[in-house]
This record gives structure tokens, C-alpha cells and sequence, in this order.
């Protein structure tokens, strides 16, 4: 048994292209370039089929991605459809303000929403549980910025290997009326053929990165030197030990009875609402150091995101009922 | 350890790793108690691919099915339904990587109620791993796996003989096993067939070698994973690129977007346009990260060409030296996928490549039970059946058969009023010749008209041609046994006939792939020998066993023989 691309292969190749591409193996597409392929496809496809596509935009690494992807797969022409953040008012400072300043900078229509009912009824995680507040502020507030925009087809940045539920996931997921997903009863998917076919009023949930794993966003992230907001490289963050993780604050409001800040060095693995994401201790300050600490210390992105852990299943839950 | 998660000296060299790396995706078929979740739970565990936090849950899940430190399969069995109920009921997708490689596992339930998701999953795999309990002998349901990832196109399949520690890890029992299975491969055509000796529960030929199978000096399950060359599936060397959509941002620029799905693209490549047929050249081919001189398979790029043609979503440009088949009529394998059963004749919607058209099914030619492999004649066609059916679009499809390149030859059904994806389908022949078709709307120059082959027959009857050699009293009650069984069979008298032309008639009978059923008292020696003349004919001879035998032992045993007639393909000549 033997590797199919040896050295000398590559340099064959090389010779006969002249230069290698940025990061393929010669001859054959390295992983990363065939799921770049892959996610423009379906990019495209999604684009071509639908008559009112939008882009969920969570400013995170995912989206970063996603974003980076969608100006490729359109170039050079524009990106064809407006990019749409759910915003809680629990981000963090720094996520809104990269966002205003990414979507100017790749010339993309940009949508904020916010459900404004729940936040003047005075919605929060401390006192309405994270279900609950997820379910009004992240879910109803998507679902409601679906239904205004007419949305009939969402691009998502979720990927298959973040949670268990998701390992089941369509590219193409649909969704009924109400927004809700069926695990039993989703479409098979086959080849790259993708079923857009919709009444009136449902919606599909397209998710390009469906095959990237962490580690693949991280790689392409430095390949192609995507912009990220700097939550995510490491340096000294005033702390709190709460519930088991490290929560940044911002305002010594934040504060709950009997807690005093500490200056910890630390990062967030992903990003959310400032209240349930934990911030890791890291010494990681630039991408190479990111990726060798995702290496070394495997452990997964999710972890320090509380909703998770409300209950054994809880991300099916919330996807069921509409949820990303 | 070889297959470790190596972590390189410097940062550097590891990037350069990373970004090299190639991808296997493969799947997975067994049955239910075949251990398929553990097996994976154990690969990914082994190979370092469980993270830390995940494990923390499993180790403390409300339910536990299983006796052990920790259950592998909670790992992999991700919905609610599915711990509750203990069974895999949905295709999921599983990654890791290894310092050589990325995988994707598309892990495929076994239970029988779920051939749709097993043949979802095999549809973009590399590899399959089929399950085998090593405490049984090959059952239906391998036959089942085995069968589906030929059909899909699966270029490389390996057999994990699991639970090689109930079995004493015995290599009397591994051998007989890995016979038997070669031997299915064999028939079902499947070129590239590897069997391992393996305990997904004690982790044996899994990642690391075992002590207790000393006599297996092959690779580890994860070594072979690792090593493996990965092989497309069957594709071909012409371009072919579905156009996904127009970019014009501005008068200056018209560009064709899609995939390459086959073949390659230079700069000043002559191409042609389908369904226009007109012809012009690449001028550019354009990627965001700049232009490029040529493109291969799998690339999404954006082609602008020397003239402006009219071409749309749906249309496909390929090379002017080599095109696909256009045609409005072929004959398919579909894998049935909805409760609401095929209803011949009603219009579907087909989608290929980029391409959607009206459909109808206008026959069913057989069904094949996937435990059997035989072909059975049908009308209609049920949720996880599969079968070969007629089909006619309202619009010509730009095709290349399923077993010269899955991306052109493959496509779905869709159903028009309820939306659902009913079947997925496998382009198997194009019948343009036997319809009326306009020879310019097909694409074609000419239509070459070909005999019958026997392969075709084959098709046809669902069987091979046979003599059976029976005494005259038993003749016309195992014809009827045979014909009620769907095969084509007649009794051949020499008093009907004089002696010259008795081998005559039977050689025409014979390659009208009849069942041809002979009282061996009306054959002569020089006609028997003249019969037997041809080595590939089979021929069964029951007149002397009937003595000791009841008449419906004698018709069972005839109903086996002729069972195995509808096995394996018929090769045309030059294969």
C-alpha cells in the first residue's frame, strides 16, 4: 500500500505548472481547496435556486469564513445578498464594532436585528435561564427578521463536527412555516444534488461549511489572511470565575454578589453573548500560536458555551425549534 | 505510533503538513448489533478524534446501553430518538484526521427500513466499510451493504470482520469468512475488496496491531484508511462543466460559474455550448485569487469565453473533441426513497448537474432484492426498493453513464406537488436509438444501431440462459414452477422437430435467453455433444436424481439452480 502523491510526483507537477498554488498538493486538490470548492458550489447553487437568499452573519470565525468564501464564489461581481446579524445587545463591544466596519469594507448590505419587545420587557439570561433568553433573543428574533426580509433561503456557518445534533445536518436543511426543523423527516441528500424545492413560506437553511471541521477554519483563516475580530487572540482580560468558566466584564455592573475581577491572559475559542461565553486561558496571541494551542489542547470550541450544557440534547432542542 | 496525532517540530512544518493533507470520505454499513457505532466510536476515540468535553458527557448520559468503561456508540449516535431507542436512524457525518490525512465519515444505519440512507451516504464516499460479525456466517445483510456500494460506484471496500474476540480470534474463522465475502465482491464486480480481522469493543486491528491475531500480517483498520490511495469515484477525462450561473457585474464582463466535474480546462481550449451546440474558446478562466491557465476536476472557477453565446444555469460546456450523450430517453437504477410509491408515468421533476427538467418513469423493467440480488419482475416501486426503470425527460439531459463518471451520470427525482426527493438515480444506457427521437435535438450526428447483446437480454429477463435436462413426466411442472417464478422458460420436444434441426432451434432459444427445458431421451450423442459444444453454456442435468427424490424436493431444487442464473452480470464482449 502506498501514498498516491510521492515527492517526486510533486515536483513533476511543479515543473509542469511552474508554481504551486497557494495550498494545493500538486496534482490532486489538498482537503482545504476541495472543501473551498465544495462551499462555493453550494454558495452558487443556493444563490441560483432561491429567489431571496441572506447570509447570517455572527461575526465570528465561521462567518469570517463564510463571508471570505461568498466573495469568492461571486467575484468579480458583488456579493449577491445582504448579510443578516441577530443581535442579542449582549455582544461583545469589540464584535459590533468589526462588524460595522468588515461588511463596509467587502461593500455587503448589512441587516441588524433585534427582537426590541423582549429587550424592553427587560430580557436576560440571569433571570429568564439561557433557554429561555436564547429562545427570545437569538430564535424569535431570527425567525421574525426571516419572515420581514422574505427571506426563503439563510446561509449558516455551522458545521457538522461542532455538537452531535449537527452531525445530522442537510446542506440543505429545510424548515417548515414556523421555522422548525425535523430530524426525522429531513430529505436525503445525495451526490451534490440539493433539493430547493419550497411552498410558500418555508425556508431552507443552506450551510456551506458544513464539512469544515475547527481545525480547516483556523488553517484557511491564516492561508488566506482573513480578518477576525481580536477577541480571539489572547491578552490580559479582566475575569470572573462563573459557573466554571472565565467571563470577561466589561462593566463592573456585570458583577454578581461577592465577585472581584482578576487580570487573567485569555481568549474566546467562540464567540456569543457576553454573559454565557467563557473565555479560555491562553497565551495565544497570533494565529500559528491559535492553531498549535488547538492542537495540543483539544478540546471542544463549545465547551465554554453554556447553552450547551443546559441538558444532554439541548442544541437539538433549540434547532428544532428554529434555532441555528 | 505511526498513526498518532504527530505534532511536528516546529509550526512551520506542521502547517506545511496541514495544508497538504488529502481527504477520504468513506462510509459505513452493518447491521444493527454488527457493532458498526462502536467501531466508530473506537476509530475516532483511538485516533485521538473525541474531544475531551464530549467524552466528560458521555461518561455521564442518563442512558447507557452497554456494559463497558464507556459506551463508544453514545459518541456517534447523536439525536434524542436515537439514545432513546438505541438504533442509528439517520445518515451523520463524522471527521477526523490523522497526521496523514482528514477523513468524513458518512456513517449509514443498518437496519433494512433504511437503504435510502445507506445509499445517501455511499454517494460521495471514497471507501466503504462493511460490517461483518465475525459469529455468523455472511448474512443477507452484507450481501445488502455490499450490493449498494457497487451500485453507488464505491471504488474501494473493505470488510471489517468484527468481534473477532467472540470467535477466539480463530484464523479458520476469518478465513472462511474473507472467501466467502471475496467471492460476493467478485460477483458484484467490485474490483478493489479488502478484509480485516477486527474487535471494535477490545480495539483489535483497529488503530493499533493485535497480539492476538498474530497470523494477520495486514494493516490496522486505521492504517489502511491512512493508506489507501484515494480513488474517485469512476470519472471521466473530458471537461465537463455544468453552469451553475452567470456573473455580469457590469457591461465588460460575462462569466460562466460552476464546478469542474470532470476532466480540465486550458486557456484556448475549443469548447461548445449544450444546448446550443455553438462552439467558441476560453479565453480566461477567473478565480478570485487570480486568473488561472487550466483548472481540474473539482474546482469551482468562473470560465469567460471568445464569443458571446447564450448560455444559462442549466446548460454545460464541454470540450467540442468529446461531449456526453444528450438524450430525452435512458434506462436507470433508481433506489426508491419515499413512503408515496412510484407511480409510472406521472410527471417528476429530475435534477442533473445543474440541470432541472420534467420526467416520467414510463416502465419498470425489474426490481432487485437487495438480499438476493436477483431481478423480480414489478410494476410498481415501495421506499428502499431499487430497480431499473425507463425514463423520459421533457428536455434532453447531457449525460455520460453512472459507471464512467458519477457526477454526469447521476441525478434525483423530485416530487412536483409535495417537494420531497423520491429517488436518486443512476443513468445505466441511453435509449435515444429507440425512440423517435430528432437526431439534431439529441445531439447526435447518427444513430448507430447495434444488436441486441446478450448483456441486454440479460437485463431484459433477469436471468441467464440455462438447460435444464429433465425426465419427461417432471418437464411441464417445473416450467410452470420456473414461469411463476418470473423467468422465461420453454420445453423443447424433439417430435415437434426433426433431429437436424433440433440443436438449431435450441442454439436460437438459447440466445434468446430462455430457460430451455429438455427431455435428454429426444437428444442423440452427436446432438448432445453438438449443444455442449459451447463452453460457457450451463447446463443442468436432473434425469438421473429423480429416483430417491419427491417431485417437490425436484422443483425446489431446480428453483435454486435457476435463482443462481439471476446473479452476478452478464459482460459484453471486450470488457
Amino acid at each position: 500500500m502506498i501514498q498516491v502523491t510521492t515527492e517526486e510526483d510533486e515536483r513533476k507537477d511543479l515543473a509542469a505548472t511552474g508554481q504551486p498554488r497557494s495550498f494545493a498538493t500538486v496534482g490532486r486538490l489538498s482537503h482545504l481547496r476541495k472543501l473551498e470548492a465544495e462551499s462555493i458550489y453550494i454558495l452558487r447553487e443556493a444563490v441560483a435556486e432561491f429567489s431571496s437568499p441572506v447570509m447570517m452573519y455572527s461575526i465570528g470565525k465561521d462567518s469570517s469564513v463564510m463571508l471570505r468564501l461568498a466573495q469568492k464564489a461571486f467575484y468579480p461581481g458583488k456579493i449577491p445578498f445582504p448579510l443578516l446579524h441577530i443581535d442579542t445587545s449582549y455582544k461583545f463591544p469589540e464584535m459590533i464594532t468589526f462588524r460595522d466596519s468588515y461588511a463596509k469594507e467587502v461593500g455587503a448590505q448589512l441587516i441588524v436585528h433585534r427582537n426590541e419587545e423582549a429587550l424592553q420587557a427587560g430580557a436576560n439570561p440571569f433571570t429568564l435561564g439561557t433557554q429561555k433568553c436564547c429562545g427570545l433573543l437569538k430564535t424569535k428574533s431570527l425567525l421574525d427578521a426571516l419572515a420581514e426580509g422574505g427571506f426563503n433561503a439563510a446561509f449558516g456557518g455551522a458545521r457538522r463536527d461542532e455538537e452531535k445534533s449537527r452531525a445530522k445536518e442537510r446542506i440543505y436543511s429545510f424548515r417548515d412555516a414556523h421555522g422548525q426543523w425535523d430530524p426525522k423527516n429531513q430529505r436525503p441528500e445525495l451526490w451534490s444534488l440539493f433539493n430547493s424545492h419550497i411552498n410558500k413560506s418555508e425556508s431552507i437553511r443552506v450551510f456551506p461549511l458544513s464539512n469544515w471541521t475547527e481545525l480547516d477554519v483556523w488553517l484557511y483563516i491564516l492561508a488566506e489572511n482573513i480578518p477576525i475580530v481580536p477577541l480571539y487572540y489572547a491578552k490580559e482580560r479582566e475575569v470572573v470565575l462563573r459557573n466554571g468558566s472565565l467571563v470577561v466584564i466589561h462593566d463592573r455592573s456585570e458583577l454578581q454578589f461577592g465577585e472581584e475581577p482578576r487580570l487573567v491572559k485569555c481568549r474566546m475559542r467562540s464567540l456569543g453573548c457576553v454573559p454565557c461565553t467563557g473565555a479560555i486561558r491562553s497565551e495565544a496571541d497570533t494565529l500559528p500560536k491559535i492553531i498549535e494551542e488547538m492542537i495540543s489542547f483539544r478540546r471542544s470550541e463549545r465547551e465554554n458555551r453554556a447553552i450547551d450544557h443546559d441538558e444532554e440534547g439541548s442544541m437539538e432542542m433549540k434547532k428544532r425549534e428554529g434555532y441555528f | 505510533m505511526a498513526t498518532a496525532f504527530a505534532i511536528p517540530d516546529t509550526f512551520e512544518s506542521f502547517l506545511q503538513q496541514e495544508l497538504k493533507k488529502d481527504l477520504l470520505r468513506f462510509t459505513t454499513a452493518g447491521s444493527v448489533d454488527d457493532g458498526k457505532s462502536t467501531l466508530i466510536g473506537r476509530l475516532l476515540h483511538d485516533a485521538k478524534g473525541v474531544y475531551e468535553d464530549q467524552l466528560a458527557s458521555v461518561q455521564k448520559s442518563k442512558v447507557n446501553r452497554s456494559t463497558g468503561l464507556i459506551d463508544f456508540s453514545l459518541l456517534t449516535d447523536g439525536l434524542r430518538a436515537e439514545r432513546e431507542q438505541g438504533i442509528t436512524i439517520d445518515v451523520a457525518y463524522r471527521y477526523f484526521a490523522t497526521a496523514r490525512r482528514r477523513f468524513i465519515i458518512a456513517d449509514t444505519p443498518g437496519h433494512e427500513q433504511y437503504t435510502r440512507n445507506m445509499a445517501t451516504g455511499a454517494s460521495t464516499a471514497n471507501l466503504a466499510i462493511i460490517l461483518v460479525d465475525a459469529t455468523k456466517s455472511l448474512l443477507p445483510q452484507t450481501r445488502r451493504h455490499s450490493f449498494i456500494a457497487s451500485l453507488l460506484g464505491i471504488p474501494n471496500v473493505v470488510a471489517a470482520m468484527n468481534k473477532m474476540d467472540l470467535v477466539d480470534y480463530r484464523e479458520d474463522v476469518f478465513a472462511r469468512l474473507r472467501e466467502d465475502f471475496l467471492e460476493l465482491a467478485a460477483q458484484l464486480g467490485i474490483s478493489s475488496a479488502v478484509c480485516l480481522p477486527v474487535s471494535a469493543t477490545e480495539g483489535d486491528n483497529i488503530v493499533e496491531p493485535s497480539v492476538k491475531t498474530p497470523w494477520y500480517e495486514g494493516p490496522t483498520l486505521l492504517e489502511h484508511l491512512e493508506t489507501v490511495p484515494v480513488r474517485e469515484s469512476a470519472s471521466i477525462d473530458s471537461l465537463r462543466f455544468p453552469v451553475q450561473l452567470v456573473i455580469r457585474p457590469d457591461s465588460t464582463f460575462r462569466g460562466f460559474a460552476g464546478q469542474i466535474v470532470a476532466g480540465k480546462v486550458r486557456v484556448g481550449d475549443s469548447v461548445v455550448a449544450l444546448p446550443s451546440g455553438k462552439t467558441t474558446s476560453v479565453r480566461r478562466i477567473v478565480t478570485f485569487a487570480g486568473n488561472l491557465d487550466s483548472a481540474g476536476q473539482s474546482e469551482s472557477v468562473t470560465l469567460e469565453l471568445a464569443d458571446e453565446i447564450d448560455i444559462s444555469r442549466g446548460d454545460m460546456i464541454v470540450l467540442s473533441a468529446s461531449q456526453p450523450i444528450a438524450s430525452t430517453s435512458f434506462a436507470a437504477t433508481l433506489v426508491w426513497m419515499s413512503e408515496k410509491p412510484l407511480v409510472v408515468g406521472q410527471s417528476y421533476l429530475a435534477k442533473h448537474t445543474t440541470r432541472s427538467v420534467r420526467a416520467r418513469v414510463t416502465s419498470v423493467r425489474h426490481r432487485v432484492n437487495v438480499n438476493t440480488l436477483t431481478h423480480e419482475p414489478t410494476r410498481d416501486l415501495h421506499m428502499n426498493e431499487i430497480a431499473v426503470v425507463e425514463v423520459e425527460t421533457s428536455h434532453p439531459l447531457f449525460f455520460d453513464l453512472y459507471n464512467e463518471s458519477r457526477s454526469t451520470g447521476s441525478f434525483i427525482l423530485i416530487d412536483p406537488i409535495s417537494n420531497a426527493t423520491v429517488a436518486a438515480g443512476m443513468i445505466r444506457e441511453d435509449r435515444s436509438k429507440f425512440t423517435a427521437a430528432d437526431p439534431a435535438r439529441s445531439g447526435r450526428e447518427t444513430l448507430s444501431i447495434r444488436s441486441v447483446t446478450p448483456a441486454e437480454r440479460f437485463e431484459r429477463h433477469g436471468h441467464r440462459p440455462a438447460a435444464f435436462l429433465l425426465k419427461k413426466d417432471g418437464l411441464e411442472s417445473a416450467e410452470r414452477a420456473l414461469f411463476a417464478a418470473g423467468f422465461e422458460t420453454i420445453i423443447l420436444h424433439s417430435d415437434a422437430l426433426n433431429r437436424a434441426s433440433f440443436s438449431h432451434v435450441f442454439d436460437l432459444l438459447h440466445s434468446a435467453g430462455f430457460l430451455v427445458l429438455i427431455d435428454p431421451d429426444d437428444l442423440d450423442a452427436a446432438t448432445r455433444h453438438k449443444m455442449g459444444e459451447h463452453s460457457e453454456r450451463i447446463f443442468f442435468d436432473l434425469s438421473n436424481n429423480t429416483e430417491q427424490s419427491s417431485d417437490t424436493d425436484l422443483i425446489s431444487n431446480i428453483l435454486t439452480l435457476a435463482h443462481s442464473l439471476r446473479l452476478g452480470a452478464v459482460r459484453e464482449k471486450g470488457d
